[in-house]
């Protein structure tokens, strides 16, 4: 034989140094011994060692996130795969790139009910973008790089490759990365210029234009975000973002508005439901940013730019569908822009300002600080003063500490906020943040947290003190499941039922135990200083921060409402009726 | 409006999918109908390119044309899936369906199932003293009409293999 014979495992070794990888989040087990045993003979690639599969997935997530790189996952059969599932959905949900090679039971006792046997694949085909099973160890090396094009590429997501033991011992010649090409996986990148066009002349017409962006434009790459942020100046069109999507607009740069959706700023919301003109890029008219479809921006032309074309005239259905790479459109978009001279109705702009600074005026974001007791919103005010000059990353868990973050933590850049949008996944922030400080080991990683999602991790303790990654986990401990706690108060006549956490552990001690450091603070005096030692210890950190048990999250559009009924504070809550119909959404 | 839009105009599609034939690709399919509350009508599914190892799916689907479109882009982003195209609006297509139907029984209405099956020009396959097993081939409109002459007629089992489409004149997928 001509061709140098490998096992699988250093196939798999070969392949992912090939692709670049630097780093895999993993969790041994029988079936993945093989890939363990190579990855000790080597040292180009280095490994995380996990505590819980699912750690491993956000870790991955964080990584990719933070970097635009694909994140890779190893774990093993049965029950290493089934605990990757919920990552993988994560992932999923908000277009994360990520390779996941999962363990397997040797072909021939696929379907036996092996010990640690699960079909993986079956398991994971709906929370995948797409998997593989490796039947044969001359697919092998193939099979991995076409899996990093498909996790990458048009629209990101996690791959699963599910690997036999046999194959892992099996032999087979290797194929670099530039001699594999996929039968039918093409994404369109550029969009159609007509469409680009057409799109452009109704920017030139517009009277109450606004520009709504998603997480899109962060998938598209740090060029997408210098595009749209000199495209959006250059139209002085008000702007708007998704939770995927803040950091790809500066959101210290007067024409963004925040946030839009359900705890989205009044000014947002509200110019979203008066445009004439909605300029949707990268986002994908989720149930959480439209409220009640039938009364979403009701006297509109809308026009949309994503690379899936399944996500045009899904939710809502627009005046112009552009599918292509944000980058490649926006570019597009800025060159007919120019060439035609369109210069935006002034006077009608003008105008448009002035209703939007009226609505600004009513300071949606507001709440009532007192010295006594940490307001959650002032605690985020004080950690995004003490650190927005510093290279930080923030992470977050979820419920409204999440929302309080995207709405006082302000992101200039992309690739600097890491949340759980789409699933919702509590449990995220704290795995993702070990991720992210892999990622970047000089860089200040923080974890925003409620202490509700970081029980459901905080095993990941132990794989930071392993690696010295010195993240710091800032909770806002109200000793609820806070956002729970305000659907029941709104829905469900304040019977708070299981949503109160008893027996919470002393998290100073906690810290400790995993040598940590751990503080504790409960008046807003304390708290710079409990801030500061937070951010200057070169150790892992836990804050546990003493927040007001009863403060809601405001403003918000209760389900099934318009984004003109919105709730500003919880004296409005009072005689607030949600609808039958409301009550069923989630 | 798009909630009224949604009860509205529901119509039948015929969808037909290039598929690269690797191991779960229909199960992708299936679950892409299942997952996102699609209907599926019928199916069917066969290798037509030994080669190339590619397969053919027909798809009988209903919807809205907002729907429809959905289900065109969800199969469309699927990665072994190569091609789709909705034959119900692109241009003219044939479309057929073949049935085995047994019909059991004797007397007069075992000859007016005979005298019946003649008219549909469905053939006989198989023959026993009490029981016939017809073959028809048509459109699905035609099986549903025949094999509705025979419920009063003995009509015990009925095996339809799903529609195959393809579009007239000399373009191909």
């Amino acid at each position: 034989m001509s061709e140098t014979q490998l096992n699988g495992a250093e196939i798999i070794l070969k392949a992912l140094a090939d692709q670049g990888v630097e780093v895999v989040f993993g969790y041994p087990g029988g079936a993945v011994l093989p890939i363990y045993d190579a990855l000790f003979k080597q040292n180009r690639i280095r490994h995380v060692l996990v505590r819980h599969e699912q750690g491993a997935v956000h870790m991955a997530e964080g990584y990719a996130r933070s970097t635009g790189k694909v994140g890779v996952v190893l774990v093993t059969s049965g029950p290493g795969a089934t605990n990757a599932v919920t990552g993988l959905t994560d992932a999923l949900m908000d277009s994360i790139p990520i390779v996941c090679l999962t363990g397997q039971v040797p072909t021939h006792l696929i379907g036996n009910d092996a010990f640690q046997e699960a079909d993986t694949t079956g398991i994971t085909r709906q929370c995948t973008k797409h998997n593989y099973l490796v039947k044969e160890p001359d697919r092998l090396a193939r099979t991995i790089h076409e899996a990093f094009v498909v996790a990458g590429t048009g629209r990101p997501g996690p791959v699963v490759i599910d690997l036999p033991k046999d194959i892992l011992m099996g032999k087979a010649p290797y194929v670099p990365a530039a001699r594999v090409k996929h039968r039918s996986y093409k994404p369109q990148l550029k969009g159609d210029i007509k469409q680009i066009e057409q799109a452009v002349e109704l920017m030139g017409k517009a009277e109450r234009p606004i520009f709504y962006i998603g997480g899109g434009v962060v998938n598209s790459g740090p060029d997408a975000a210098k595009l749209l942020t000199s495209f959006v100046r250059s139209t002085g069109f008000p702007i708007t973002s998704t939770l995927m999507g803040l950091g790809a607009y500066p959101a210290s740069d007067q024409q963004f508005l925040g946030m839009l959706g359900m705890h989205g700023t009044y000014e947002a919301n509200l110019a979203m439901h008066g445009c004439d003109l909605m300029i949707c890029i990268g986002a994908r008219f989720d149930d959480r940013v439209t409220g009640r479809l039938d009364a979403f921006a009701p006297n509109s032309k809308k026009i949309h730019v994503d690379i899936d074309p399944s996500s045009i005239n899904k939710n809502v259905p627009v005046d112009i569908g552009i599918v292509g790479d944000v980058a490649h459109v926006i570019e597009d978009m800025i060159r007919v822009w120019k060439a035609k001279q369109v210069r935006p109705a002034q006077k009608a702009l003008a105008a448009w300002w002035g209703q939007i600074d009226q609505w600004k005026g009513r300071n949606s974001l507001a709440y009532k600080a007192t010295d006594t007791i940490i307001k959650p919103q002032y605690a985020i005010q004080r950690l995004y003063e003490a650190t927005k000059d510093r290279d930080t990353y923030i992470t977050t868990e979820v419920g409204q500490h999440q929302m309080w973050a995207a709405q006082f933590y302000k992101f200039e850049e992309p690739n600097r906020w890491m949340t759980s949008g789409g699933l919702g996944t509590m449990g995220y922030g704290f795995p993702s943040a070990l991720g992210v400080q892999v990622a970047h080991p000089e860089s200040l990683v923080i974890d925003i947290a409620g202490e509700a999602s970081f029980m459901m991790n905080l095993q990941e303790m132990g794989t930071a003190t392993q690696y010295n990654l010195p993240v710091k986990v800032f909770i806002l401990n109200n000793q609820y499941m806070g956002m729970v706690r305000q659907w029941q108060e709104l829905l469900h006549g304040s019977r708070y039922s299981e949503s109160y956490c008893e027996a919470l552990p002393d998290f100073v001690k906690l810290a400790d135990s995993f040598g940590w450091m751990g503080l504790t603070v409960d008046k807003p005096a304390n708290l710079d200083d409990a801030i500061r030692a937070m951010i200057e210890s070169d150790k892992p950190v836990l804050l546990d921060v003493h927040v007001d048990p009863s403060e809601n999250c405001y403003p918000m559009i209760p389900s099934g409402a318009a984004h003109n009924e919105m709730l500003m504070n919880s004296e409005d809550t009072a005689g607030t009726q949600v609808s039958d119909q409301g009550m069923m959404l989630v | 409006m798009s909630v009224l839009m949604a009860q509205q105009d529901i119509r039948t599609h015929t969808i037909a999918v290039l598929v690269d034939n690797e191991a779960g690709v229909l199960a992708r399919v299936i679950g892409l109908f299942s997952g996102r509350g699609y209907n599926i009508e019928s199916l069917t599914v066969a290798e037509v390119d030994a080669a190339e190892h590619l397969s053919r799916i027909t798809l009988v689907t209903s919807g809205t044309p907002m729907v429809i479109e959905q289900i065109k882009a969800q199969l469309g982003r699927l990665v072994p899936v190569r091609k789709v195209s909705d034959l119900t609006v692109e241009g003219p297509s044939v479309s057929r369906e073949l049935a085995l139907i047994k019909v059991v029984g004797g007397g007069e209405k075992r000859i007016e199932s005979l005298r019946i099956a003649d008219i549909f020009r469905a053939n006989v396959v198989d023959s026993s003293h009490d029981s016939f097993v017809f073959e028809i081939v048509g459109k699905t409109e035609k099986l549903d009409a025949f094999i509705k002459l025979m419920e009063p007629l003995g009509l015990a089992e009925i095996s339809r293999t799903g529609v195959a489409a393809i579009a007239r004149g000399n373009t191909a997928l």
